[in-house]
């Protein structure tokens, strides 16, 4: 039995890599390839008449495998499936730190989710409130209500898009510069970012096309995504050393909280960095660089 | 459990086990095929045997098909390959009381 650590709402999440829960020879060994979480998959994954092994093998694995400080997700089939409940009941006592609720349109679905998600752990004896939860929005519908749904539970850590059900909600196809799904991508980070919680882009599915899923990535940088959905261990150095911050951002950052720090203990709010004009409102993003950069072992700072 | 009816978990991939299970003649009898015998086979055969001990299962005939799987897949192929005989496999599984 290997007993995990109380799950943390807010840590770094830039890969989250999908997993099939039916698969023993996948899951045993997830944690060696780095992504900062793996996500075991019970819905698409795994076929129809596998949902009950799938379960076996993911208690199991959850119960025996230690997978160190990779986080572990689960991801649960949809509201509308006769196993999602069952999917929840498992989750909850082999210990899973989170779930990702499939095919999320409401904020009724994370409620319905959060009440089976506390009901099971009364029922295991588990702390109440230690499962998070996640949401992907993959209709049009979703998309629309990403403030409610990121909003609807304290258990909320982030959303994701879910690119392959979307489009084709959208009738488009994966497009080059991305803009079939721009204006999504935009309003769930919009509504991410007011409600607080973190934001993940979407799988790339064409592994042999490395130079579009790297155009992806930069793209998911320079829209402020904290991380991204993969499908491959070959996938995860790229969005690490994109995600990382520039030893000249890192400079900058802790350039700016001395400063922030000194020039307001000597009362005053808006002053120049290396002819920049800074005031308090770019000390969070400062702050969350140098944060960063931290858990990226580029920087050894103790300012944040 | 009693094993009513024949039902079988896992597959012959790399890694899995692939378990199937019959009503018996009142006792356990265990088949077992491995790619790791000489290794592992005792220790497949008594993860098998106490898993089945576990669910309280007397009388079956039960054929494990092993290719290098870990004990915790075992014990989950031969939990579901016993839960599907009963149909209970799919809701309400004793999880953390018989299932550990």
């Amino acid at each position: 039995m290997i007993p995990r650590p109380k799950p943390e709402r807010f840590r770094l999440r830039r890969t989250m890599m999908f997993m099939n829960a039916q698969k023993p020879g996948l899951i045993k060994d997830a944690y060696i390839y780095g992504c900062d979480s793996i996500m075991l998959d019970l819905e698409d994954a795994v076929a129809e008449n596998q949902k009950d092994a799938a379960r076996f093998s993911l208690y199991h694995a959850l119960k025996t495998i230690d997978y160190g400080d990779t986080e572990v997700i689960v991801r649960i089939n949809g509201l509308d499936t006769p196993h999602w409940q069952e999917d929840i009941r498992v989750c909850v006592a082999g210990g899973a730190d989170g779930i990702r609720i499939a095919k999320c349109e409401s904020a009724q679905d994370v409620k319905t989710v959060e009440a089976a998600t506390e009901a099971a752990e009364r029922e295991f004896g588990v702390e109440v409130g230690r499962t998070l939860l996640m949401a992907a929005l993959e209709s049009p519908k979703g998309i629309l209500n990403a403030y409610e749904i990121c909003s609807a539970s304290d258990r909320m850590f982030g959303v994701a898009i879910s690119g392959g059900d979307f489009r084709k909600c959208m009738q488009t196809k994966p497009q080059p510069d991305g803009i079939d799904m721009l204006v999504a991508r935009g309003q769930m980070l919009i509504a991410a970012r007011a409600a607080g919680v973190q934001c993940f882009d979407t799988v790339f599915t064409n592994l042999d096309d490395m130079a579009g899923y790297e155009a992806e990535v930069r793209q998911n940088k320079a829209m402020g995504f904290d991380g991204k959905s993969l499908i491959n261990p070959k996938q995860i150095r790229l969005v690490h050393e994109i995600f990382a911050p520039t030893e000249k951002e890192i400079l900058q950052a802790e350039k700016i909280v001395r400063a922030y720090r000194e020039q307001s203990a000597a009362g005053v709010g808006v002053f120049t960095v290396d002819g920049k004009m800074i005031d308090i409102a770019f000390i969070p993003g400062a702050e969350r660089t140098l944060k960063l950069a931290r858990a990226c072992g580029l920087w050894e700072g103790d300012l944040v | 459990m009693i094993i009513s009816k024949p039902a079988i978990a896992g597959t012959v991939e790399s890694s899995d086990a692939l378990v199937s299970v019959e009503p018996g003649d009142g006792k356990i009898e265990l088949t077992l095929t491995s790619s790791v015998m000489n290794q592992y086979g005792r220790q497949i055969r008594e993860t098998v045997l106490e898993t089945l001990e576990r669910l309280d299962v007397k009388s079956v005939k039960i054929n494990v098909v092993d290719k290098g799987a870990l004990d915790c897949t075992l014990k989950a192929r031969v939990e579901c390959a016993v839960f599907r005989s009963c149909d209970a496999s799919e809701k309400d599984i004793p999880w953390g009381g018989v299932i550990k």
